[in-house]
């Protein structure tokens, strides 16, 4: 339990970093290695929480696909390489504003409602077969729905980047 | 472990995203920020499940990144039609609905 709980310190500390550095840097590709920090520290939360196919999957998804396509976003919109001065927005500071107030109320509330209960520890460790067998059983139309969506986005995507 | 402890990650997540979302100029920055919070609800839904016993929250978790990935394919084609009508992606420079 103590090891469990250093780890997820080193970890949370370091994904709430690399959050703060995505949104305040101004090189935009850095920006894109420091999102690969928060996901890789999100897969390895997942792990902590006994879902070992969400951490896989979250490694091969976003680290591996969603990255690929931001790089290809910031290449092909020719994003300067560097420092770019006018990263952010007039508004910056009501922005802040916001997300200050949001994430104050959002920890009040948390504190208040779950305050020091301790995650269940009897609880059973779901294999990935047991993750596959609720997918294609209980939500086998939300997963058919799913296909349809993926292949709606997909036309899209085609459909809205072509050059006629 | 508590439970809190993924909770509160995953809410200062949401509020770093969200502040991404709002203040960065950049239309490929915003589509991180949103990302950013997507992933955050996901912390939430794994941890839940684990509290509660129940396999559906790993499920859930898996909808979100698949479509986490349509959307991100969406709107990076919308960015690039973007680019490529305006010269541009400073999403403050799209205002072409204001009085």
């Amino acid at each position: 339990m103590v090891a469990q709980n250093i780890a997820f310190g080193i970890i949370a500390g370091i994904t709430v970093l690399a959050a703060l550095g995505m949104v305040t840097t101004r090189n935009i590709v850095h920006a894109a290695l420091f999102l690969v920090a928060v996901l890789g520290g999100l897969a390895a939360n997942y792990v902590l929480l006994a879902a070992e196919f969400i951490a896989t999957t979250q490694v091969l998804v976003y680290i591996g696909a969603v990255m690929v396509l931001f790089l290809f976003g910031i290449m092909l919109t020719r994003a300067p390489i560097g420092r770019i001065p006018q990263m952010t927005g007039a508004s910056w500071p009501v922005a802040a504003l916001s997300a200050l107030a949001l994430g104050g109320v959002t920890v009040y509330a948390l504190i208040d409602r779950f305050g020091t209960d301790s995650l269940a520890t009897d609880s059973t460790v779901f294999r990935t077969a047991d993750v596959s067998d609720s997918v294609f059983s209980q939500y086998i139309v939300p997963f058919e729905a799913i296909s349809v969506l993926l292949l709606a986005a997909l036309i899209g995507a085609v459909v809205l980047a072509r050059r006629d | 472990m508590l439970l809190n402890q993924f909770l509160l990650l995953g809410a200062l997540l949401f509020a770093v995203g969200v502040y991404g979302v709002l203040a960065r100029r950049n239309g490929v920055m915003v589509l991180m920020s949103i990302e950013l919070m997507l992933n955050a609800v996901n912390l939430n839904l794994v941890a839940f499940g684990l509290q509660h016993d129940v396999v559906s929250g790993q499920v859930f978790a898996l909808f979100i990144i698949a479509v986490a990935a349509a959307e991100v394919g969406v709107g990076l084609a919308i960015v690039l039609l973007l680019y490529r009508n305006r010269r541009s992606i400073a999403v403050d420079e799209f205002d072409l609905m204001k009085g």
